[in-house]
């Protein structure tokens, strides 16, 4: 059932997004024909969506983990960024000269880092001075940025970049493993390793039993002893971390350095992801899929037809409100037979 | 850096802060009235884009700022229907809901200003010295050489005070926040005024909107609210839903946003970078400093806030 309103969610999305569209005087087939072929009409489509699966997929995963416990990080965004921050640090001053195998298991343990420290701030607010986490790890998503583009201009400057600054390229061996000549990388198995680990997690470990218990009802998780602040730090820094992760894989995956708009709002759209996923990590797979598809096709229409890639947030809010409205309309229909 | 304390220097930074401070106001008491109605909504910041857009917009159609203004209020009037409907209506969770419109105004302000980028409004809310008080020393330079909005929002500060602690239909506001299952048994309809107060403060987060992209900002650009709807959601909780406070906060944010400016210009050897990040972290520490306070003076929030009202819960 759950899954049906997702779909028609979707639906009645594209539905409105076509009235809009129309509205604003373009043809909606036209778009949406020109959305889906770029993204899934051939080969190098499909490839440019896998691309941009990874970091949406990477970066859901951790909302969900919180959102699941009812922590509404929202600083994915931010987390991805000092992710992305601490691996090419690592890569470019501290260990620049290393091997392959040393260098890329090191810069994932960065990534989680980072993310996961970033991620903290917010969960010590939380848990030690009742801060609203949505809204601390949301404004750590500007200074988050603002602290990337510090580094970029500043201390971190390549020299011989001119007109667009960056850091300078990470060494070879910092570079992730290519599918062929596409762009898809090493990352995508982070995200599906991820995926795996944490569907695990959450069944069969009793950590991911607490997580669950306190999410729908920390007063008896407080009855049963569960150590709720130690639980609110680690789960933001798990799920920092998946941002971190997402943010390393960005790097070392497909810009090879620390450049400008890193990411076009994954950290945000993760939140969609989290959410039609079902706060699963199997329905992050396929909804990151989805939305990574939305995305490349909304690229593809800005080169092809001019127009702005925004409509693919714009689409994705709106699938958000069908689903919303959904699935309250279909508990709704259940009780009513029942009762 | 010796010019910098000198009192002309303080009063035009105090003067510039209630200039810039007065978009964060409206979208700080549209969310006040918002959440005393029980209902918590994260879309600010999406709203205030939309409504941004289509002040600037409405004002490039028709030459007239007052038009833009009105546009704007019902652009945030009908983002909020759509979160009053998911909300109030369905009782969908409000968290998602208020993120989801955060991320669509975002997308369709974007979709939408597409061919207005960057074209100056042909006319703005431009400075109007009040005569008789603007020529009152100091205050006069701070409070009463403004635009026409921030004098608008002046009133309704007084206004909205007078209105939640004085009038009867307050009462009820604040009735439905705290005891919906009260208001309910004395024959008001929660469902229908909460709609409504969602609306009217999504119309108010419009006009802030248009504070910016007709006032201190002229002109319209992909995002260009900066967090500045998170920053008024986040003022509430500072403000400890009085819109009394929410002034104060409002303008010590102008401040930081203006001051910001000015030691970049009087120029104060630190990176940019760190002097545009102030805005967030002051948030962040408002945030913790009023949440200490206000869970240890008990005058915290609206009891029923985000939580959403059902006849059987009456039971």
């Amino acid at each position: 059932m759950t899954g049906l309103v997702t779909a028609l969610s979707f639906l009645l999305a594209l539905l409105f997004g076509g009235i809009v569209l129309f509205l604003a005087g373009e043809n909606p087939l036209q778009v949406y024909e020109s959305m889906f072929s770029g993204a899934l009409g051939n080969w190098n489509g499909v490839a440019e969506t896998l691309v941009k699966t990874t970091p949406l997929l990477l970066a859901g995963l951790g909302v969900a983990v919180a959102f699941r416990m009812q922590l509404w990080n929202i600083g994915a965004e931010g987390q991805l960024y000092w992710g992305a921050i601490f691996a090419t640090g690592l890569a470019l001053f501290v260990i620049p000269g290393a091997p392959g195998w040393v260098m890329v298991p090191a810069m994932v343990g960065a990534g989680l880092l980072g993310g996961a420290l970033w991620g903290l701030i917010p969960g010590v607010l939380r848990a030690w001075f009742g801060a609203s986490e949505i809204i601390t790890s949301l404004m750590l998503n500007y200074v988050a940025i603002l602290s990337s583009e510090y580094l970029i201009h500043g201390p971190w400057r390549d020299p011989q970049s001119f007109g667009f600054p960056g850091t300078p390229s990470l060494p070879a061996a910092a570079w992730l493993a290519h599918w062929g000549t596409t762009r898809v990388h090493l990352g995508l198995l982070f995200g599906l390793a991820a995926a795996l680990l944490l569907w695990i997690m959450l069944r069969r470990t009793r950590w991911g039993y607490e997580i669950g218990v306190m999410g729908e009802n920390p007063r008896a998780a407080l009855y049963a002893g569960m150590p709720t602040k130690r639980t609110i730090l680690l789960v933001m820094a798990l799920s920092g971390a998946l941002a971190g992760l997402a943010g390393m894989s960005e790097v070392a995956g497909i810009g090879h350095q620390l450049q400008r708009n890193l990411s076009p709002g994954y950290g945000y759209a993760a939140i969609i992801v989290a959410w039609l996923g079902r706060l699963h990590p199997l329905g992050a797979v396929l909804v990151a899929f989805l939305l990574a598809a939305l995305t490349v096709g909304g690229d593809q229409i800005q080169m092809s037809l001019g127009l702005p890639a925004a409509i693919a947030p714009m689409l994705q809010g709106t699938i958000l409100f069908f689903l919303l409205g959904g699935d309250i309309l279909t508990r709704y229909r259940i009780t009513r037979v029942i009762g | 850096m010796t010019d910098i304390l000198t009192p002309a220097f303080i009063i035009s930074v105090l003067a510039a802060a209630v200039a810039a401070g007065t978009a964060i106001l409206f979208a700080c008491l549209g969310e006040l009235i918002t959440e005393r109605a029980g209902v918590l909504n994260l879309g600010i910041e999406g709203i205030m884009l939309m409504g941004a857009l289509a002040g600037a917009g409405a004002c490039i159609w028709s030459g007239n700022a007052w038009v833009g203004a009105a546009m704007a209020l019902a652009a945030g009037a009908a983002m909020a229907a759509i979160h009053a409907l998911l909300c109030v209506g369905l009782r969908a969770n409000q968290v998602v809901s208020g993120l989801a419109l955060t991320i669509f105004g975002g997308g369709l302000s974007a979709f939408l200003g597409r061919d207005i980028v960057g074209v100056p409004p042909p006319s703005t809310f431009h400075r109007v010295d009040i005569p008789v008080l603007a020529d009152i020393p100091v205050l006069g330079r701070i409070l009463f050489q403004q635009s026409a909005l921030s004098y608008i929002s002046f009133a309704l500060v007084g206004f909205l005070w007078w209105y939640i602690y004085r009038t009867r239909a307050g009462l009820r506001l604040r009735a439905i926040g705290e005891r919906p299952e009260a208001a309910d048994a004395m024959g008001v309809d929660v469902a229908r005024l909460r709609a409504l107060y969602v609306i009217a403060g999504g119309a108010l987060a419009g006009l802030g909107g248009a504070a910016i992209s007709l006032g201190t900002n002229p002109g319209w650009s992909e995002g260009m609210t900066a967090g500045r709807g998170w920053i008024a959601v986040a003022l509430v909780i500072f403000a400890a839903w009085n819109p009394a406070r929410a002034a104060v906060g409002a303008y010590l944010f102008g401040g930081v946003e203006a001051g910001q400016f000015r030691l970049q210009a009087a120029g104060v050897d630190v990176s940019s970078f760190f002097l545009n990040m102030l805005p967030y972290l002051f948030t962040i520490l408002v945030l913790v400093l009023s949440t200490r306070e206000s869970t240890r003076r008990v005058l915290g929030a609206p009891a029923a806030l985000g939580r959403a009202y059902t006849r059987e819960d009456l039971g």
